[in-house]
């Protein structure tokens, strides 16, 4: 049985009266890929903030490695190990390829606070970039502005970015956003590049990757779980088959 | 510590104080509620008020037309200076706005100093009401204050009614809710933003024009009030009128007890208020 | 966090160029122009200094602060205070001592206001400074709205500023020292970590930066770097009232910092000097029949910034930079 590098415990989250995420449990495993799928409004992106620390959940826990970091903010979390990358892109637009991905590794080193060095002179900090950068398959666009990319290639970008911190768990929220196929196809096969060194979580509509990708399976509707296991498991439950993926898909 | 009389007389400024407060803060977060619009020129309506009360009453002679013509004259200004100015900035950057309404607050100054002179000036307390409220033997309480509360009452309540209460108060909530969908829905986004503007002109001014019988008229007025005001709104949180309500109050109130009881603090205590709600609720008491 | 003007990090030639010939034309002023002229070159070499202060926090982090006057006036109180009524009082020892009350003052207000974002930044900024405006004001003890003199200028030992030339100098001198620190700092890993947290606060923190840290250290360096200006204005014009911590002064400041170009530090110098002259042209504008315009120099001043935020944002570096795009320059740090 492989560690369980994140473990989210009955958690909740209630705006005002609304339930938005109830009672949902997730556990990521190293080396596994547990893809989180529902329609829209199920609370995939909500339960993606609770882990994240953006929002503290109202009640319920969460367990990165030994520590319960429930409540943790954000830079806490993501130094105790966790990267995410976002459904809307979220990167630095004005900057070049290569600094949006040397700051975020910068994130780690001990020299971010020294104000008369330059910072493109730390070795291991660039050393750090330029692996995500190789990773996300993006060394020929190094030297572009960020705002200038395909949109496919902003995806790699932050992609890049969540690797670039060296984390141990990776949340993806649909990093196949608005691809083409040719795009989709690079990053699945980017996904399967790295998903030996990490527990992800992906929250994802485009079926196709999910079940090339998924080890694990979790369908959420409003804000609950009504199926979890293998994607061979889910798809035969009849629960998924009326609430979700529709009468008739094999 | 203070008998019951000075006591009462305190709350009552206090109150006072906080409802006019109250009057220029509810203008302000509203616009910056609804538009997000920062206008660091509300101020100058406030003074515009004070100098309308003293031209229009020297002029007609007559208190409450200066204050009925000079909220007219209010609303049709704030319509104009929406249409022609703060409509082109709702989409710009904070920074822009700031300094749009930095270089008004110069053009307004500069305007009054013009038009009206330099020179301070009083506004005599209408007779009808110029008695006092016995309250002890020898302590009474100015029945203009009174009623400069009482029209700050009045308005909050107008203002609840129309917001809470009618149709177009139900557009403006829609409006500052979700523009896009407001619009999809029918609603006339532009004429929302600009009433919901005048009315903020408005009840900055006409606070001004209530209370310069008691502030008297002088330049550079709008800048000390303005503080006040931002401060009302951050206590209070950007956007809510309820918050802007109880802000100023307890702001008024900090603010009269504290140059009473603590002299030597007074001008801080409202500051150390802030503060000290700034670390428990960074975004305000009653963030929307 | 709510500048998020477009920024020109890397200088073009053309600006370059200038830059150099602006520095040949200040080196060389006293002897060429007089001493009342010098003096006012001085001045405004103080108010680039304050301004580029100010873009440390505006335009490279992206804090719009509307009290960053308080820390220039501080130190210049800071000065006044320390020194006596009738002699001069030691340069190396008081100027760090000014520096350091403003940028102490910076760090205890920045650990309040530096919790908030967007407008209530810039409103809790202003509340904070006219907090001290009135400390100053409403207190005979400091000086009240009369101010205080600094009779004599600070001794240097070294060198005597008295003199108004060397006084010049050494002016000239501290504004290209801090041009030349803040240059270095825009490309160290402190920052590239205030300019991230400037395009994407939100994105620095997922990515593990603690920016509360960040945001306060800028604001804390920023007023004392104001600090310094304030002191040297104190010495130059020996005196010092409320009116420099107010918020007009904030918000000249900032006029300075975006009709120059935000975020490089030499938009900061050209600000200054360009809002400056303006300010003392409107003041200098001739009666004409009965009206002097010189002396509603706030109406001219009003509506140049209206039209100028109306119509050119991003100020004169702006217009640069259009031009030599289009000229196909290319520029190194």
């Amino acid at each position: 049985m492989n560690d369980v590098l994140l473990s989210a415990q009955r958690l909740t989250k209630r705006f005002g009266g609304l339930a938005a995420v109830n009672e949902v449990s997730v556990d990521l495993w190293r080396g596994r890929i547990h893809a989180v799928i529902g329609p829209n409004g199920a609370g995939k992106s909500t339960l993606t903030h609770l882990l994240s620390g953006d929002l503290a959940p109202t009640t319920g826990a969460v367990v990165l490695g030994e520590r319960e970091v429930t409540g943790w903010s954000p830079e806490r979390i993501s130094r105790a190990g966790l990267g995410r990358s976002y459904q809307k892109t979220n990167i630095f637009l004005p900057f070049t390829v290569w600094e949006n991905v040397r700051l975020a590794a910068q994130s780690r080193a001990p020299h971010s606070a020294r104000w008369l060095a330059r910072a493109d002179h730390f070795l291991s900090t660039n050393e750090n970039a330029s692996r995500a950068i190789e990773l996300a398959g993006l060394a020929d666009r190094k030297s572009r502005i960020a705002g200038t990319i395909s949109h496919g290639e902003q995806r790699q970008l932050e992609i890049a970015m969540s690797l670039a911190t060296a984390p141990q768990v990776l949340l993806l929220d649909e990093p196949l956003a608005g691809m083409g196929t040719a795009e989709a196809e690079r990053m699945v096969q980017l996904l399967l590049r790295i998903k030996p060194d990490h527990a992800i979580m992906l929250v994802e509509h485009d079926m196709d990757a999910v079940f090339a990708l998924a080890d694990h399976l979790t369908v959420m509707v409003n804000g609950q779980v009504i199926a979890s296991g293998t994607p061979a498991q889910v798809r035969a439950d009849a629960n998924v088959q009326s609430a979700y993926l529709g009468e008739g898909v094999q | 510590m203070m008998d019951f009389a000075s006591f009462l007389i305190q709350l009552l400024n206090g109150v006072q104080y906080g409802l006019l407060l109250f009057m220029l803060a509810a203008g302000l977060t509203l616009i910056f509620g609804i538009m997000g619009v920062v206008n660091l020129a509300h101020g100058s309506f406030y003074m515009l008020g004070a100098y309308l009360a003293w031209s229009l009453s020297s002029l007609t002679g007559n208190f409450a037309l200066a204050i009925a013509l000079g909220a007219v004259l209010s609303v049709a200004f704030g319509l104009v200076l929406e249409r022609l100015l703060f409509r082109h900035f709702y989409d710009r950057d904070h920074l822009d706005q700031v300094l749009l309404t930095f270089g008004l607050i110069y053009i307004f100054e500069e305007t009054r100093s013009i038009l009206w002179g330099d020179d301070v000036h009083g506004v005599a307390v209408p007779e009808l009401l110029g008695a006092s409220v016995p309250l002890t033997e020898n302590m009474s309480y100015p029945v203009y204050r009174l009623f400069m509360s009482a029209v700050c009452v009045v308005l909050a309540l107008g203002l609840y009614l129309l917001i809470s209460k009618t149709r177009l108060g139900m557009k403006i909530r829609a409006g500052a809710f979700d523009r896009e969908m407001a619009e999809a829905l029918g609603v006339n986004i532009k004429l929302i933003h600009a009433v919901v503007f005048a009315i903020g002109v408005a009840l900055a001014t006409i606070a001004g024009m209530i209370a310069s019988p008691i502030s008297s008229v002088y330049p550079n007025m709008g800048s000390q009030v303005l503080i006040m005001c931002f401060v009302v709104v951050v206590i209070g949180g950007i956007g809510s009128v309820r918050g802007a309500l109880i802000s100023a109050l307890l702001v008024g109130l900090v603010d009269t007890f504290g140059k009473v009881l603590l002299p030597h603090l007074a001008g801080m205590l409202v500051y150390m208020l802030m503060a000290a709600v700034l670390l428990w609720k960074p975004e305000g008491l009653f963030r929307q | 966090m709510t500048a998020r003007k477009s920024h020109l990090e890397v200088l073009p030639r053309s600006l370059q160029m200038l830059l150099a010939g602006g520095l040949v034309l200040l080196i060389a002023f006293p002897f060429i122009g007089t001493d009342f002229y010098a003096q006012t070159i001085a001045r405004m070499m103080i108010l680039a200094i304050f301004a580029m202060s100010l873009d440390l926090l505006q335009g490279v982090t992206g804090l719009v602060s509307l009290g960053h006057a308080a820390f220039f006036g501080l130190a210049g109180y800071a000065l006044a205070f320390l020194t006596p009524d009738g002699e001069a009082v030691g340069l190396w020892w008081t100027l760090p001592v000014a520096i350091a009350a403003s940028g102490l003052a910076a760090l205890v207000i920045g650990f309040f206001v530096v919790r908030t974002h967007g407008i209530y930044f810039i409103m809790v900024t202003m509340a904070f400074a006219q907090m001290v405006f009135y400390l100053f004001f409403d207190n005979k003890v400091l000086g009240g709205s009369d101010g205080l003199y600094v009779n004599f200028k600070p001794a240097a030992v070294l060198f005597d500023l008295e003199d108004k030339r060397v006084f010049y100098y050494f002016t000239l001198a501290i504004m290209l020292v801090v041009y030349a620190f803040l240059r270095r700092l825009l490309w160290s890993p402190f920052g590239r970590t205030l300019a991230g947290i400037r395009v994407n606060e939100h994105r620095m923190r997922a990515m593990g930066f603690t920016t509360f840290r960040y945001k306060l250290a800028a604001f804390t360096l920023a007023g004392a770097l104001a600090g310094l200006a304030g002191y040297l204005w104190g010495a130059q014009t020996g005196f010092v009232n409320p009116e420099l911590m107010g918020f007009q002064m904030s918000a000249h400041a900032i006029m300075m910092v975006i009709l120059g170009g935000m975020g490089n530090f030499a938009g900061a110098i050209i600000g200054a000097f360009a809002f400056e002259y303006l300010l003392l042209w409107f003041k200098d504008l001739p009666t004409i029949g009965a009206v002097d315009l010189g002396k509603h120099w706030q109406l001219w001043m009003g509506l140049f910034i209206v039209i100028l935020v109306t119509f050119a944002p991003r100020g004169l570096l702006g217009v640069v930079e259009r031009l030599s795009r289009r000229r196909g320059d290319s520029g190194d740090e």
